[in-house]
């Protein structure tokens, strides 16, 4: 008998003897929340740390999952790969790829060099499909995980789990020659203590099938994810803990040899408290009847550990909605009735009570739940409080005359076709049920079809559809396209874990015009919602909703858009046009060249914004609130005492020399092009200004802005203007420099060195605010603090090129010669056009009042082949100095 | 498979030396790269090897004949670089065809005129598949490690090309060679498969990893032993290493394989490193001892020559190998 092997940039063998093989969970979207958020954001640096963390906490392979409605899980999955390919720390570790979506888990084979675990294949779309997997899988040289799960369903029994493992094993080991220790059963593990008398065997099942399988089915291995099977006590990680470690133990008693496993959510199962442990497996052996409440009343305890749990009756003292409100959250019925009816009394109208404080209290018990405050088989608790609440309430309702309708309704329930997971969804019906709403329950992979039919046939008042995993979500589309069709107008409810309120409003609701569509977060909130979509609140509610989705509609689209790109031509047509008369065109005072040979630094030190310098050391904040940081409140103060102190110094022994250079001359646009005159006539041409077009997609009213847009196109006849500067804060820095320096005073050289960069940008600060009062003289009467001027509430605009809205470096001699600024303030273009001394600072002032700062993004080669030919130089050479904003 | 086996059941088979070593030997200008073939090419051809199977077939010729003549039992085709991601460099991604099909059928010819002479010796042809100069497991960019330069679908398309036409000039077994990305042989694989399974023929395959340098990995980070585990899924003929080491120092590694792997191991080690120029210095007798060192382990039943090896190291080889017997041959070979 051969042993499996797999490989990352290491081998591991897995033996008899390796008693427990342990798969990292973390890099997981469907399981963690943090990286779910780190893969939308494209923070792939810290899913590679996730990655490490799980490695170097012991995980011996890693399970990588990217199923996730709203991102890309093939590019994801790939791009992933390939970064952890070129971290050794990680590679070294196999591979499970870990997909619902075949196209995924080939995407990611395609990049793994080792051998590694395919999670999963199963006979769920029949034989053929199976074998066609399995056959490429063996190509591609990898194990493959197997989910007990066939053509009616997934597993869940001790019967079928062997019946669907037997039936697979067969298939791969006698039909493909499949080697049988490169299979790995994973013969379903469920939550167990979910208030559910259906699943009090879960655990037990797993065990059985699990030592049939070891014993009956050579070679192969068995796993799970094991963090499932806790799944109800979601918030309460000492009692979770527990349950893994007493879980795994008893499934490796049992054969099971692998599984996914977070390692930092396992206690040991010898140091599990004794009363924990008892009542931990009587659950999961299912031991005794009341073992799920007996756990539950446990567990508590162990919540917060230092409330000690008397019966504290303090609580009767507050007002009744209050008192309604402990009684859900706590699930106390002793009480209710009294409450409610203490409640109906003081209300004019008995169904009041539960639109106002029931509900209340039930929203109470969603938020605590979303916040994995409660568990499962509290909220369902609470729903039984709720439903003694309502059957108290219901003769009262019944007998006023004015025949005010009960809030109960018929609810269609389905998990949606080619999905299985059916635990949410039950426990949405519990609660529905619980509060007097008919459930219609069609169970798990229902076709749209029979769900239209029976919302049809049954009358319902709606239908809630729920699903687990990934592909769910475009089944939803579906049937919602389908309802459509069907005429329905009935409201369809999305649950389940990989739904979510974006996917909603984005991918569903518009396709369901004649009801509406609600996400439905957990159980909790269904009866709130069903509630308001079934009583008299709809309407309200209904445009409360449609314009919430709405927004999240537009939002997506604005973060969506921002990665397609246009045409250059039709970013050409789509420029910004604005206004060009005298009302946004002012004459400037002086036009030419200016310079000044020697500013004096004190007339700076106000303009100085000081948030960059403490970036500059790696001081995260804004200033000055970063001075009383809790964090690096101190360390920040003793930096700027220590520049306060060699500020003075510069100043007062005049340890740099600033000088400037700038002008204002007449210019109009061409196309993306700026011509700049060398007077009013226009005759004389002395620089051509290149400009780059955004060329994102935007929202329709929205321009794709060149910075040609803000000056008077030369076909307007008008005659417009620009100006430009460079200024300089860096003479002089060298001696000062070399001095601290050779006296190995690196902390003293850094921080000259920052606060000429600093002056530097104090001078442009100053000087923009000159011109605009003065040398042009547009704004004449601005008043405005360092703190206005940080923020740029001025009029008119000095981007830099080489910044976000001029990314291009080559505009920079054109601007210099303009200037003739190197000659004027001694600062010199480097051969990759730096400027020299580097405390400098050179742009272009643009004054009409709408013109705003932004950042060029992402252009096309179109637009690098046209700027090139414009600026007559290779086209190569333009796309190496516009690399970075090239899209690829 | 068979008659392969039942020579290598018997005695350690020896594999030639370096092709393009001996090509240096005849010093040959661009023209010769053109020959009736590229004369109107517009980019410069010289050093690529691979197409003197075209038009100097000749040369070829005789130095396969050289190395049958000095004792090779398997005969390397020249094709190290016949794939169209390798021939692009000279914008002859349409030669691939012809380079691999002449390659084959150039030293079938001349295998078979020496298994004529001695059938009690079969002489067999080993389509060489390289591991093109991209590699699918890193980045040729140091800033953007996600960034690849070839995708595991151009690889399995380009050595699809190759193996076919390999298999259409007449190779009797295939090998993958010079493996310095496991991903890339992996791609290699997964195309040889699907073309054996569109033909319904099973031809043998040798894979040949390189470790590149002392700490014992190939260039992708691989030990030899997560190497072997990422190629194992295939039922090769056998599993070695070539390239980039001297036959002592290659020695550690062929160890690990001798022991795990449930295949032949092969062995074709350079003529020592490189030295200041290039050149491989060490002599067929320095060469011919480090071998017999593991001939006398038993851990090998291939062993050859990669670069700076010649007709005389591998004579010196192939009378060393007789006097040893080979590795005992893992049992699901022998079935």
């Amino acid at each position: 008998m051969s042993f499996l092997r797999l490989s990352g940039l290491e081998a591991i063998t897995i033996t008899p003897e390796s008693n427990f093989t342990n798969i990292g969970e973390r890099t997981n979207v469907t399981g963690s929340r943090a990286f779910l958020r780190m893969i939308k954001e494209n923070d792939f640096e810290a899913a590679l740390s996730v990655a490490k963390e799980q490695v170097e906490g012991g995980a011996q392979i890693i399970d990588i999952n990217m199923d996730e409605g709203m991102i890309d899980g093939k590019e994801a999955m790939v791009k992933f790969l390939n970064l952890i390919a070129s971290e050794p720390d990680i590679a070294r570790v196999p591979i499970m790829i870990d997909s619902s979506k075949w196209e995924i888990i080939v995407a990611g084979l395609k990049c793994i060099q080792g051998k590694g675990i395919v999670n999963s294949i199963s006979l769920k779309e029949g034989e053929e499909n199976f074998i066609q997997q399995a056959k490429l899988i063996k190509r591609f040289g990898a194990a493959t995980v197997v989910m007990a799960f066939d053509e009616n369903g997934q597993a869940d029994s001790y019967e079928r789990r062997i019946e669907i493992c037997k039936r697979s094993y067969d298939i791969l080991v006698e039909k493909l020659n499949f080697p049988a220790e490169d299979i790995i059963f994973d013969p379903n593990i469920f939550p167990v203590a979910t208030g559910m008398e259906e699943h009090n065997n879960n655990a037990l099942d797993f065990f059985r099938a699990t030592k049939w399988i070891r014993e009956n089915l050579p070679g192969a291995h068995v796993s799970g994810g094991v963090s499932n099977v806790s799944f109800s006590f979601r918030g309460n990680n000492a009692v979770r803990e527990a349950m893994h470690a007493a879980f795994l133990y008893h499934a490796i008693q049992h054969g099971m040899d692998m599984g996914i496993v977070n390692p930092s959510m396992l206690e040991v199962y010898d140091e599990i408290d004794n009363e924990l442990l008892l009542r931990v497996e009587d659950v999961l052996l299912n031991r005794r009847n009341d073992a799920t409440e007996r756990l539950l009343d446990f567990a508590e305890s162990f919540v917060g550990e230092d409330k000690k749990k008397t019966v504290d009756l303090a609580w009767r003292d507050v007002p009744v909605a209050k008192r309604l409100e402990h009684a859900l959250v706590k699930g106390i019925v002793d009480f209710i009735e009294d409450d409610t009816n203490e409640c109906r009394l003081s209300m004019e109208r008995p169904i009041q009570v539960i639109e106002g404080p029931l509900m209340d209290g039930m929203n109470v018990v969603g938020d605590l739940f979303g916040s994995g405050k409660m568990f499962l088989p509290q909220v369902v608790k609470s729903a039984r409080v709720m439903k003694k609440a309502v059957a108290y309430l219901l003769p009262y309702i019944e007998e006023e005359k004015d025949g005010v309708a009960q809030a109960a309704g018929k609810i269609i329930m389905a998990t949606v076709k080619g999905d299985v997971h059916d635990i949410g969804k039950n426990i949405v019906g519990v609660v529905l049920a619980c509060n007097n709403y008919e459930v219609i329950d069609l169970g798990v992979m229902v076709s749209a079809d029979k769900i239209i039919k029976a919302a049809i046939e049954h009358k319902a008042d709606a239908i809630g559809l729920s699903g687990l995993i990934t592909p769910s979500l475009d089944e939803m589309v579906y049937v919602a396209q389908e309802m459509e069709r069907a005429n329905l107008n009935i409201p369809l409810l999305i649950g389940g874990a990989t739904t979510s309120k974006v996917h909603t409003a984005v991918k569903i609701e518009q396709h369901y015009t004649k009801g509406q569509t609600v996400y439905v977060l957990d159980a909790s909130r269904s009866v709130t919602v069903v509630e308001q979509l079934l009583g008299q609140k709809k309407t309200d509610f209904v445009s409360e909703l449609k314009t919430e989705y709405q927004r999240i509609r537009e939002h997506h689209e604005k973060h969506r858009s921002a990665k397609e790109l246009i045409g250059l031509e039709a970013a050409q047509n789509n420029r910004w046009q604005l206004t060009f008369d005298e009302t946004t065109i002012k004459k400037p005072h002086h036009l030419g060249i200016q310079h000044i040979e020697n500013q004096d630094l004190s007339e700076l030190v106000p303009y100085i914004d000081w948030t960059p310098f403490f970036q500059t050391w790696d001081l995260h904040g804004k200033y000055p609130a970063i001075l009383t940081d809790e964090i690096v409140g101190a360390e920040a103060q003793k930096l700027f005492q220590d520049a306060q102190h060699m500020l003075q110094q510069i100043v007062a022994e005049k340890w740099l020399t600033a000088k400037a250079a700038f002008g204002i001359f007449p210019a109009n646009s061409v196309g993306d092009d700026i011509e700049i005159y060398a007077d009013e006539s226009r005759s004389t041409v002395l620089n051509i200004q290149h400009t780059l077009r955004q060329q994102t997609k935007k929202t329709a009213g929205q321009p794709n802005i060149a910075l040609s847009d803000y000056i008077a196109p030369k076909t307007s006849g008008k005659i417009d203007y620009i100006g430009g500067f460079v200024v300089t804060t860096g003479h002089g820095i060298d001696a000062h420099v070399a001095r601290f320096e050779a006296e190995h005073d690196d902390y003293n050289a850094i921080m000259l060195k920052a606060l000429a960069d600093r002056f530097a940008e104090a001078f442009a600060e100053f000087l923009h605010a000159k011109v605009r009062k003065e040398t042009w003289g547009y704004a004449r009467e601005e008043q405005l603090e360092n703190n206005d001027l940080i923020a740029e509430k001025y009029i008119g605009i000095r981007p830099a090129p080489g910044y976000p809205a001029c990314p291009d470096h080559t505009e920079k001699p054109g601007l210099f010669n303009l200037l003739n600024a190197t000659e004027l303030t001694g600062v010199s273009l480097t051969e990759t056009l730096a400027m020299w001394p580097a405390a400098a600072v050179s742009g272009w002032y643009f004054a009409h009042p709408d013109a705003k700062y932004f950042g060029l993004g992402k252009i096309t080669f179109e637009q690098v082949e046209a700027i090139a030919k414009r600026k007559n130089v290779p086209t190569s050479e333009m796309q190496r100095w516009l690399g970075s904003n090239l899209n690829e | 498979m068979t008659s392969i086996i039942d020579s290598l059941k018997n005695r350690i088979l020896v594999l030639d030396g370096a092709m393009g070593t001996m090509i240096q030997r005849y010093k040959l200008e661009e023209a010769d790269f053109r020959k009736g073939w590229f004369e109107n090419h517009p980019s410069s051809l010289k050093g690529n090897n691979d197409l003197l199977s075209l038009t100097r077939p000749e040369i070829i010729q005789q130095i396969h004949r050289e190395y049958l003549e000095a004792g090779a039992d398997i005969i390397e085709t020249n094709t190290f670089s016949g794939t169209w991601i390798a021939q692009a460099d000279y914008g002859l991604e349409n030669a691939v065809y012809d380079i691999n099909f002449h390659g084959a059928k150039i030293a079938r010819e001349v295998a078979d005129e020496f298994t004529k002479l001695t059938p009690n010796k079969p002489r067999f042809v080993a389509g060489s598949i390289g591991p093109t100069n991209r590699t699918a497991s890193i980045s040729p960019d140091v800033n953007d490690p996600g960034f690849r330069g070839i995708t595991f679908d151009e690889l399995v398309n380009a050595y699809t090309a190759q193996t076919e036409a390999l298999l259409d000039g007449g190779c009797d077994i295939l090998l993958v060679e010079t493996v310095f990305d496991t991903l890339n042989a992996k791609a290699a694989l997964f195309a040889i498969d699907e073309v054996f399974e569109k033909r319904n023929v099973r031809l043998p395959i040798m894979v040949s990893g390189t470790i590149t340098d002392q700490s014992g990995r190939t260039l992708t980070g691989q030990t030899t032993d997560a190497f072997l585990v990422s190629v194992q899924h295939m039922p090769l003929l056998s599993i070695g290493l070539n390239c980039a080491l001297g036959a002592n120092m290659m020695r550690p590694y062929l160890q690990i394989l001798s022991k795990q792997a449930p295949f032949a191991v092969s062995a074709h080690p350079n003529a020592g490193l490189p030295n200041e120029f290039g050149q491989y210095d060490e002599t067929a007798a320095m060469m011919g001892e480090q071998i017999e060192e593991y001939l006398k382990e038993g851990i090998i039943n291939i062993i050859g020559g990669c670069c700076g090896t010649t007709p005389d190291h591998i004579r010196r080889m192939a009378e060393i190998a007789k006097n040893y017997q080979p590795r005992p041959l893992p049992a699901n070979l022998l079935k």
